[in-house]
């Protein structure tokens, strides 16, 4: 008999063991697995996807040949062991053959990434980051003719575009103002790694960060491929209780308006 | 002579393991090809693709379908180790190997003993946990802070601050538990354990000319496996047996070897 309880009681103390041991490392693991602001190789799995397939092995690492990528170390927040790269310090120059993606063995970087429909893939449809331009530090926003972005972005005059703007200051000069186009942008930092200010005016963030979305119940009727979006949209249900009767008297009734 | 021949598993397993590092780093410092990636996953000569099978095991339990290319190579690796060298990346691959012996080591000459009780079955609590975790999380669990990884990665690629989690391994096991990490915590090494069972490669013993001089014992790190030592003759059966022949090299009796053994068709 006693054997027998003292075995439970083993058991009950080791399950107890395993489970405190088990909090803590499940705690350690998931918020060890955040990286928001991580910007990852091209052709990359949307963030929390890639966490989860990459077997942090590092032959993206290996294959770059500008050395951009590096693996995440301990201290750093960007998920222990996974790649990611950093613009200002060496940005991606877009390798129109992606060895990154190549080396790839665990499909955390996948060809189909950067691939659109029929097309072949392409280099420029990979979407590591976007653009951002800050208006204040940005010397271009204040009169002076700059313009190197636009120029060393591999996507000159799509994914970074110069709008012209009348200088009110002088009131005969024109700023030639950067503006990013999310339509094109790779985030490949080339802009960030050239901006020319002491810190970079233009950078890369992850474009979930700064991106927004628009939902699928607006839609530009005069543009034939916005109208697709509808059919994405979930139709709403009406409970069948909803009392549309008197919110129809409400809306139609003026009567309120014209109260004393 | 004699301390060479004493040594001599010893000294093949450092030129093993150091001469392994040096071949990954030089994937990523010099570009050469021979080995690319590191422990996790490599590639040899841009051909065939090699992978950690618990860390593939990780993944597929986080809900993804790792590429084929991990398949591929978790399943040469398996067959490697399942069929042919039992634990022998415990003892003659893992860079950690090498923390966790200076360890025993350290101790030893400062005269510590790891006074700590832990079970050696530990691990195997800790394999299973690394895969429920990998499933709750969706994320690989042990693989996002495995000190194995840690250091390998660190050589190869640049360690950080990582050195602060192998220095607390290190400290760990000189003070607290005797080899804590590699014989009673590590999953990677419960997860060899497992599948090397019945692996070609083994110590063999003869008690015929054992002199019960319990020299295998002191050099051990996981002695539970000596079980037969000097009462019958036949082959290490435990998985847990990293297959490193330190009993081997410091046995006067001609006692121990190595064997090349077939348990799965021939019972012993």
């Amino acid at each position: 008999m006693s054997s027998r309880r003292d075995a439970l009681r083993k058991i009950f103390n080791s399950a107890m063991i395993a489970g405190s041991g088990g909090l803590v490392w499940g705690t350690v693991a998931s918020s060890a697995a955040k990286s928001p602001l991580a910007l990852r190789p091209p052709g990359a799995l949307v963030d929390d996807k890639f966490v989860q397939a990459c077997i942090k092995c590092g032959k993206c690492v290996v294959a770059c040949p500008y050395d951009t990528l590096m693996l995440a170390e301990v201290t750093e927040d960007k998920c222990l062991g996974t790649p990611f790269f950093e613009p200002r310090k060496i940005p991606c120059y877009l390798c129109t053959n992606y060895p990154c993606i190549k080396a790839c063995p665990s499909g955390a970087l996948l060809i189909d990434n950067i691939q659109q429909e029929s097309e072949p893939a392409n280099i420029e449809n990979a979407r590591m980051g976007l653009a951002v331009v800050h208006k204040e530090s940005c010397i271009a926003f204040s009169g002076i003719q700059c313009d190197v972005c636009y120029r060393a972005c591999p996507l000159m005059g799509k994914a970074i575009v110069l709008v012209k703007e009348k200088n009110e200051f002088t009131g005969k000069h024109a700023n030639l103002k950067p503006v990013v186009n999310s339509d094109y942008c790779t985030g490949c930092g080339i802009c960030e790694k050239v901006c020319i200010v002491e810190k970079a005016a233009i950078f890369i963030l992850p474009v979930d960060l700064v991106t927004g979305k628009t939902g699928d119940h607006y839609v530009n009727s005069w543009e034939k491929n916005d109208e697709k979006r509808i059919e994405n949209r979930e139709t709403l249900q009406r409970s069948t209780d909803e009392d549309v009767e008197s919110a129809i008297e409400y809306l139609n009734s003026d009567n309120e308006l014209f109260e004393e | 002579m004699i301390i060479i021949k004493r040594h001599r598993y010893l000294i093949a397993r450092r030129v093993v393991q150091i001469g392994f590092l040096v071949i990954f780093a030089g994937s990523n410092y010099a570009g050469w090809s021979i080995l690319k990636g590191n422990y996790s996953s490599g590639t040899v000569l841009d051909a065939i693709p090699l992978s950690d099978p618990y860390a593939v095991l990780q993944i597929l339990f986080s809900g993804f379908l790792a590429g084929n290319d991990l398949l591929f190579g978790a399943l040469i690796i398996l067959i490697i180790y399942g069929f042919f060298f039992g634990r022998g990346f415990c003892s003659w691959i893992c860079p950690l190997n090498i923390i966790s012996d200076s360890a025993i080591a350290v101790s030893k000459r400062l005269k510590i003993e790891p006074s700590f009780k832990m079970s050696v079955k530990t691990r195997y609590v800790i394999m299973l946990l690394g895969l429920v975790l990998s499933a709750l999380l969706g994320v690989s669990a042990f693989e996002i802070v495995s000190p194995v990884a840690i250091l390998h990665r660190g050589v190869i690629f640049g360690i950080g601050f990582g050195w602060t989690i192998i220095l607390a391994l290190f400290l760990f096991d000189v003070a607290l538990v005797k080899n804590g990490w590699c014989g009673h915590l590590c999953p990677l090494g419960a997860f060899y354990s497992l599948i090397s069972s019945y692996a070609l490669l083994n110590v063999k013993h003869d008690s015929d000319n054992c002199t019960n001089c319990n020299r295998c014992f002191g050099v051990c790190h996981e002695p539970q496996v000596l079980d037969i030592i000097g009462k019958q003759s036949g082959v290490i059966k435990s998985g847990e047996c990293t297959n490193c022949a330190r009993c081997i090299e410091v046995c006067d009796d001609d006692a121990l070897k190595f064997s090349i053994t077939n348990r799965l068709l021939k019972k012993n």
